[in-house]
């Protein structure tokens, strides 16, 4: 059977990609996950905004406290080979890279237009086959306009594309007026594909501590909801490849993804609640839904259901939305 | 000759630059102002520089100076070219083996930055007692005068070792030539190679140990024959002079810089000839220049080669001329006929002249003058001084620098003679050590070091303090190489880097006539004239100043640079002296925060260049109005009214005016009243909590964690407000067993000596109903508060305390209501150490003695000018002194030792004198339960009665009884230090005092680094950790000092950390101190020096002890003899992993994003090492079925 996909212009051997998570911060993990049977792995990500924090950090440990006290006019010594830019990120590229056959998709993190779109360039050097960007922003100010936040995006994208030769993919969150006017422009931004959608951090308050704290909840196949629709709504509509991510846990999953126009799904949460070895179930899954349905390969059921392709275009729209939910009532 | 290259470099690192090049192996301890020396070896072997020969130096960190000496020793005895770097007290430790050393003929040189050694006082500043004190040892001593010369003489004295066999200590002046950054010449490692020649290492090897050709030496000898064989090396000493003259001569071929043993400068028929060593003969040579200009005839004559001495040469170089030889010695020798180079020169005049060596026919007058002490000032202006003190009359044993009013020794100063070249750019720049204006000033050097023709000099002086201290950069510039080792006077230049300084100090004092004063003020061009002191205004007028102004804050705040206006400052002060182009200037600032900044990530780079961007268009020159228009005066050191020794001794250092002080003004034994902190009213808190008393649940935490006492609560009568200032806070106390008395309560701040660390607010529990982003102590800006909280705060101190005995002392709750006897160190913001010290004050501190290991805790415990530790309303306190570092728990052990020698006398008296005290009193002053306050309290009643009885009788035993009688009351005997003392250095005492039996209660403030030279590896540092000597992390784990003190079974241990449990503390410090013998308390203290944030520290003590990192634990003897399990383990299981905390420290970040694989390595042990600690201390403490508690 022949699960081979293409994605960002590349022939991968499965649909099913690791998605950036903290398991691809170990060159053994990503050895792993190429043996069970993923197509690509997404490394975690690289945040520019952990990068300058960092820089900040060290820069304020190091002077904190000098040239104050005759005896004690510095606190630590002079370390020559301080990596505080991409340094270990790059190398972690290269080691994943020695390592594996399969693609490596970088991933890097930012939130607005800086010099940071230039370690693009380092991971492509660094071997990278291709660069999920992901941008990460919640705009918060009242005097933004939804305009100057949609062209930031863009410009992100094409400073990106500006200085790389390896393809770009763009993960999103679906918190645009209109998604699809959205995937047009990074469409023509020249993005090489969209990654759907990404899952924000909901903080949440720790009633005796009176303090907000971090919680990332793992998702539930029920996420795979809303990208699934956009996969469809967007599959006729743009040349980019599509990828689905959120909630996507079984073959099941995997097939309806790809039913709608993805060009892969990644997978992530599924993988850090069943380990890695989880992957295979998920392939097993497929191909016996495949092989029940008399599919012999990917390409073959690949966008067979966009919305174009749906008997009633209209289900994926808002209407069926209202619908659903008073269906759920009775 | 090759092209010349120069660096901007100080003399520690110019000295460590050649002796690295020249040695194979070094062995190191952190001292002051010598560390430095052994951090560049570390670091240079840690980035894998080779010396000479193509290896990489093997750099080995001792226990001790004396145990650098050791491995030295044995270094060189196996043959390897080893060398050391110390000071002070550190080279007293090695002289044990220099003695074997030289003894030996072995080849070494020690780099010796010299320093005061402790006498009546300890100090770390600058004089030759140290070198002069170790002149007895045999080995050669060679004295560098200026940055240069450090570098070139640290190759002459290894190439002279070699070659004569008399090892050599190679010294300068500790801070003034070893802090000194200056342009100097770097020798080529060709010159080295020819200079150190492989013939003459050979020559080493050959005298070395080795089973291959065995030989015995260090042999025990006898009356027979001893004497004889100590004479056998004597012509090695006399060949020495010879050869080191041999290596300068060599050295000037193959550089063009020529040196003399005895280097004579001035003029050819000088009648006045002024001898002199070190730094100080720079400042002769200068002005003697500048006096023979005008028609003087006087000389130097500079002593390169102290020992051995050269009387021929030295002879030869004196002019005929000479009629007065003024020797001038930077030591002091009490009780001798004079110090050591006036008694060398006196006696190489007699036999000189006696065997008709040079050319003096006729012997002249010879007085000795003393100088410099601890890097005292000595200026051109002490130099005339002394030139005019010669001929008839003149004072014999002078001395200089200071105004001697008791001894009369004194010589006068023309305060107003001074001979700065016109040539020379003087700059002078006060700022605050936290704004980066040092750092700034540095950089400054080397741009114009590197980037023109011009020489360079800076020296920075900081004040006493580690928190808010004030730093003075002086800085000149000039096209010839400048050898002026003295503070800037009069200066072209002044720039004030922090608005607070123009009300309290005086700093156009210095400003030449003409010059510039540039000021940091967040006041427009149009306001700023108006907010200066009278003081100020009058001077800039007077002195004609050109005067700028730049709201530097606020420039780098806009450029994400926070309170760091040191790039903003520079690129001032470029644009207007006109060192270079303006345009020049910028470019190269640029360059140079790419260099500099390079390394810490673009972010930074960026931050900078943004800063060099905004800076010009928000300077601004004003010209300065024609009047006086202020009616405001700088402010007083002290409040008026303070005692009459604080406000005209201790107000008058902190005015910065203690060199005007004369000898009178001191105690004759270094002997100072306590409790004078609190005069020096620093406001250096930009923000200072604000008490919310209706969220306050009262926990007592926020003054528990206070590192300056500077928080504080009491629980009074609430008829004591009728006089309460109008915004006084009170509220119930909610305590319930008080709050039935009705008692009313505040926590009030002292705002003028808050330091604004913010420890309290992140310890506060509670949080505002309404607005949860407050807690019940909430930040505000000082200034609008200062004058209201003032007046609270002395309102608050006339409450009267608590009677100690109705405190409950199971729970930090009420403990804290406890007064503490230690205020307002200056300790850093949100130091680890001080809150251990305050709780200890608090419980004992009217009853207790301190003895100090030097470090952190005794700087900030005695530093001048004030001292922290102080007095309740009897006048009682702690009793405190700082021995040694090394002997702190000997010297603690002596006061217990004397304390019950002196309870035994007073109990045998109370015996012998029963009849005429009283059975009744006999009997209850010799078993007075003294086990709690009550129990003490009731003693001291029955000693005044006591006493009252003894009055009457007049006899010499009741007179003893009088003078012994406090010994009846229980002392408690504390010995503080910090894990360098305790883990390394003073171990072996510290070992000893544990397993004398004695009681006495040890508490090691455990940084885990040596913080106060500057965080060096301790024993005590955890696996992983980069410090400096070991820049690539600590390799093995931390010493467990507290099992090792359980081994004995007859200490009490507790390891604490208060940021952790506090409670546990509280406990642990109580059963130590009942504990009858010694008890160690192991405390965790953060610092500085892990590279967190300071406030917010507790969170790091919480993750040390949630990870098992750090394990709470309390091991008592007293159980044992209960039947118990003596260990009770205070932690639980670990809930975080190691790697979490250490996540949270930049000590071990640093590693993780340097060596990554490494730091792996390190952490994953890491947390085997405390996963198996853990597992070890549960089964120790759930032995013979004793739970654990919790």
């Amino acid at each position: 059977m022949d699960l081979s996909t293409k994605y960002l212009g590349m022939t991968l051997k499965s649909p099913l990609v690791a998605s950036a998570s903290p398991l691809s911060e170990d060159v053994s993990n990503i050895k792993k996950l190429e043996s069970a049977g993923v197509g690509a792995v997404v490394l975690h990500s690289l945040f520019e905004e952990q990068l300058r924090l960092e820089q900040e950090e060290y820069n304020f440990h190091t002077t904190q406290g000098t040239d104050s006290f005759a005896e004690s006019l510095s606190y630590f010594p002079e370390v020559e080979d301080y990596k505080l830019g991409p340094e270990l990120y790059l190398e972690h590229i290269k080691k994943a890279k020695e390592a594996v056959k399969i693609p490596i998709i970088a991933s890097l993190n930012g939130s607005s237009l800086g010099g940071w779109t230039e370690y693009a360039k380092e991971m492509e050097s660094a071997g990278a086959d291709a660069i999920e960007l992901n941008v990460y922003h919640i705009p918060t100010d009242s005097n933004q306009t939804g305009t100057e936040v949609e062209q930031q995006y863009v410009d992100i994208l094409k400073a990106v594309k500006g200085v790389v030769k390896i393809p770009v993919a763009l993960k999103l969150s679906p918190f645009f007026s209109n998604f699809s006017n959205m995937a047009r422009q990074f469409d023509e931004a020249g993005a090489d594909s969209l990654v759907l959608f990404n899952r924000f951090y909901q903080p949440d308050i720790d009633l005796d501590e009176y303090e907000v704290t971090p919680n990332l909840l793992l998702s539930q196949s029920s996420a795979m909801r809303l990208p699934m629709r956009w996969i469809a709504i967007l599959k006729d509509q743009i040349k980019a490849d599509l990828a689905a991510t959120s909630g996507i846990h079984t073959g099941t999953d995997v097939i309806k993804m790809l039913l709608v126009g993805a060009s892969v799904t990644m997978l992530c949460s599924s993988l850090l609640k069943h380990g890695i070895n989880h992957v295979k179930n998920i392939e097993d899954h497929m191909k016996q839904w495949m092989k029940e349905n008399d599919y012999n390969s990917i390409s073959e059921l690949q966008g067979s259901m966009s919305q174009k392709k749906t008997a009633d275009p209209s289900s994926f729209e808002r209407a069926q939305y209202m619908k659903a939910l008073t269906k759920y009532q009775l | 000759m090759k092209e010349k290259k120069y660096l901007t470099i100080d003399g520690n690192e110019a000295a460590a630059y050649v002796a690295y090049r020249v040695n194979e192996v070094c062995a190191i301890y952190p001292i002051t102002p010598s560390s430095n020396m052994g951090e560049w070896a570390d670091e240079w072997a840690a980035k894998g520089i080779k010396n000479i020969w193509g290896n990489i130096p093997t750099v080995a960190e001792m226990q001790s100076e004396g145990g650098a000496a050791g491995a030295v020793h044995g270094s060189l005895q196996a043959g390897a070219l080893t060398t050391t770097f110390t000071a002070s007290q550190g080279l007293l430790l090695k002289i044990p083996n220099m003695f074997k050393i030289a003894g030996e003929l072995t080849s070494t040189v020690f780099n010796i930055s010299a320093r005061s050694l402790a006498t009546h006082a300890l100090s770390i500043f600058g004089d030759h007692s140290d070198v002069m004190a170790a002149r007895t040892t045999g080995f050669g001593m060679l004295a560098s005068a200026s940055v240069q010369e450090v570098m070139d003489f640290s190759l002459i004295a290894q190439a002279s070792t070699l070659e004569s066999r008399i090892p050599f200590i190679h010294f300068f002046d500790g801070f003034r030539t070893s802090h000194e950054v200056a342009k100097i010449e770097v020798i080529d490692e060709e010159v080295m190679k020819t200079m150190i020649s492989d013939d003459l290492v050979r020559a080493h090897r050959r005298r070395s140990l080795s089973p291959d050709r065995p030989v015995i030496r260090g042999t025990a000898q006898n009356p027979d024959v001893f004497f004889q064989n100590r004479e056998t090396m004597n012509h090695f000493y006399d060949q020495c002079p010879e050869i080191v003259q041999k290596k300068m001569d060599q050295f000037a071929e193959l550089t063009g810089r020529q040196y003399k043993l005895y280097e004579y400068y001035g003029a050819e028929d000088a009648e006045k000839v002024v001898i002199i060593m070190a730094s100080a003969a720079q400042t002769v040579k200068e002005t003697v220049d500048y006096l023979n200009a005008k028609g003087e005839k006087v000389g130097v004559l500079m002593v390169r080669l102290y020992r051995p001495f050269s009387i021929n040469s030295f002879m030869e170089a004196i002019p005929a001329s000479v009629k007065s030889l003024i020797v001038l010695d930077r030591t002091k020798e009490p009780g001798a006929t004079g110090d050591p180079m006036y008694l060398d020169v006196v006696n190489a005049i007699n036999e000189g002249m006696d065997l008709g060596f040079g050319s003096i026919v006729e012997k002249p007058q010879i007085l000795a003058g003393r100088y410099g002490l601890s890097s005292k000032e000595f200026t051109p202006a002490m130099v005339k001084a002394v030139y005019d003190n010669s001929g008839d009359g003149a004072k014999n044993h002078f001395v200089v620098g200071i105004v001697d009013d008791v001894n009369n020794t004194s010589i006068d100063v023309d305060a107003n003679f001074s001979i700065e070249s016109e040539k020379v750019v003087r700059a002078m720049f006060y700022g605050l050590g936290s704004d980066g204006t040092v750092g700034a000033n540095k950089n400054s050097i080397k741009i114009i070091g590197e980037n023109t023709d011009n020489y360079a000099q800076g020296y920075f002086v900081y004040d006493s303090k580690k928190s808010g201290s004030i730093t003075t950069s002086h800085l000149r510039f000039g096209p010839d190489p400048i050898e002026s080792p003295y503070l800037i006077t009069k200066s072209n230049f002044i720039a004030c880097h922090q608005p607070v300084f123009l009300d309290t100090t005086d700093m156009l004092r210095y400003l030449d006539k003409g010059g510039t004063f540039l000021v940091n003020t967040p006041y427009s061009k149009d306001e700023i004239w108006d907010k200066f002191p009278k003081e100020i205004q009058s001077a800039m007028i007077e002195k004609e100043a050109k005067f700028f102004i730049i709201d530097a804050q606020e420039v780098a705040e806009k450029s994400g640079m926070g309170r760091r206006i040191n790039t903003v400052m520079q690129v001032c002060f470029f644009a207007i002296s006109g060192v270079l182009p303006k345009d020049k200037a910028i470019d190269a600032i640029k360059d140079s925060i790419k260099k500099t900044y390079g390394k810490k990530g673009e972010v930074i780079v960026q931050m900078n260049l943004k800063a060099v961007d905004n800076t010009l268009e928000n300077l601004y020159e004003i010209e300065v109005p024609s009047q006086v228009s202020s009616e405001t005066s700088l402010k007083a050191p002290v409040p008026t009214g303070s005692p009459d020794f604080v406000e005209k001794v201790l107000g008058e250092i902190i005015a910065g005016r203690g060199d005007d002080l004369p000898v009178s003004a001191f105690p004759i034994d270094g002997t100072f009243p306590t409790g004078t902190a609190k005069y020096e009213k620093r406001n250096i808190a930009l923000s200072i909590p604000t008490w919310d008393a209706d969220t306050c649940t009262q926990c007592g935490k926020c003054a528990m964690v206070c590192p300056h006492a500077t928080i504080r609560i009491k629980a009074y009568e609430p008829d004591i407000l009728a006089d309460a200032p109008e915004t006084f806070k009170s509220i119930d106390v909610r305590n319930k067993e008080y709050a039935a008395e009705g008692l009313k309560y505040t926590i009030q701040v002292a705002a003028e000596d808050c330091t604004g660390c913010g420890v309290c607010v992140e310890v506060c529990p509670a949080k505002q109903k309404s607005d949860k982003s407050k807690k019940a102590l909430v930040m505000e800006p000082q200034l609008p508060l200062r004058n209201a909280e003032a007046k609270n705060w002395d309102f608050f101190l006339s409450i009267p305390e608590m009677d100690r005995s109705k405190i409950p002392l199971n729970s930090i709750r009420t403990q804290q209501l406890q007064e503490p006897l230690f205020e307002f160190s200056g300790a850093c913001l949100g130091c680890g150490e001080t809150p251990y010290i305050k709780m200890v004050t608090q419980l004992f501190g009217d009853r207790m003695l301190i003895a100090n290991a030097t470090g952190c805790s005794s700087i900030y415990g005695a530093n001048l000018p004030t001292t922290p530790y102080t007095t309740n309303k009897d006048g009682r306190g702690p009793a405190w002194s700082n021995s040694l570092f090394e002997d702190n728990a000997e010297f603690g052990l002596g006061y217990r030792l004397a304390v019950d020698k002196q309870t035994e006398n007073a109990k045998q008296l109370v015996k012998e004198l029963s009849a005429e005290i009283g059975d009744q009193l006999v009997g209850e002053l010799l078993n007075a339960d003294q086990s709690d306050e009550a129990g003490i309290f009731e003693q001291r009643e029955r000693i005044e009665v006591l006493k009252s009885k003894l009055e009457t009788l007049d006899t010499p035993e009741s007179k003893r009884l009088i003078q012994e009688a406090d010994y009846l009351a229980k002392k408690s005997v504390w010995i503080f230090g910090g894990d360098g003392w305790a883990y390394d250095i003073g171990y072996g005492g510290l070992d000893h005092v544990l397993a004398s039996g004695k009681n006495v209660n040890v508490l090691v403030m455990d940084t885990e680094v040596y913080s106060n030279t500057g965080g060096q590896t301790s024993k005590a540092t955890p696996i992983g950790a980069v410090a400096k000597f070991s820049a690539s992390g600590k390799p093995i784990k931390k010493k467990d000092l507290g099992m090792i003190a359980m081994a004995y079974e007859s200490v009490y241990v507790a390891v604490v950390a208060f940021g952790s449990k506090d409670e546990q503390t509280l406990k642990a410090i109580l059963e130590a101190e009942a504990f009858d013998g010694p008890s160690i308390i192991i405390a965790y203290s953060h610092c500085i020096a892990h590279g967190i944030d300071m406030s917010n520290p507790l969170k790091n003590q919480k993750a040390a002890v949630d990870s098992g990192q750090w394990i709470l634990y309390r091991y008592n003897p007293d159980k044992i003899k209960l039947g118990e399990n003596p260990l009770t383990l205070d932690s639980k299981p670990r809930r975080v992993r190691v790697e979490e905390y250490m996540n949270m420290e930049n000590r071990f970040k640093m590693l993780m994003k340097s060596k990554p694989a490494l730091a792996r390595q390190y952490i994953d042990q890491a947390q085997k090492d405390a996963d198996s600690r853990f597992k070890h201390f549960q089964y120790l403490a759930a032995r013979e079925g004793e739970k654990i508690e919790e």
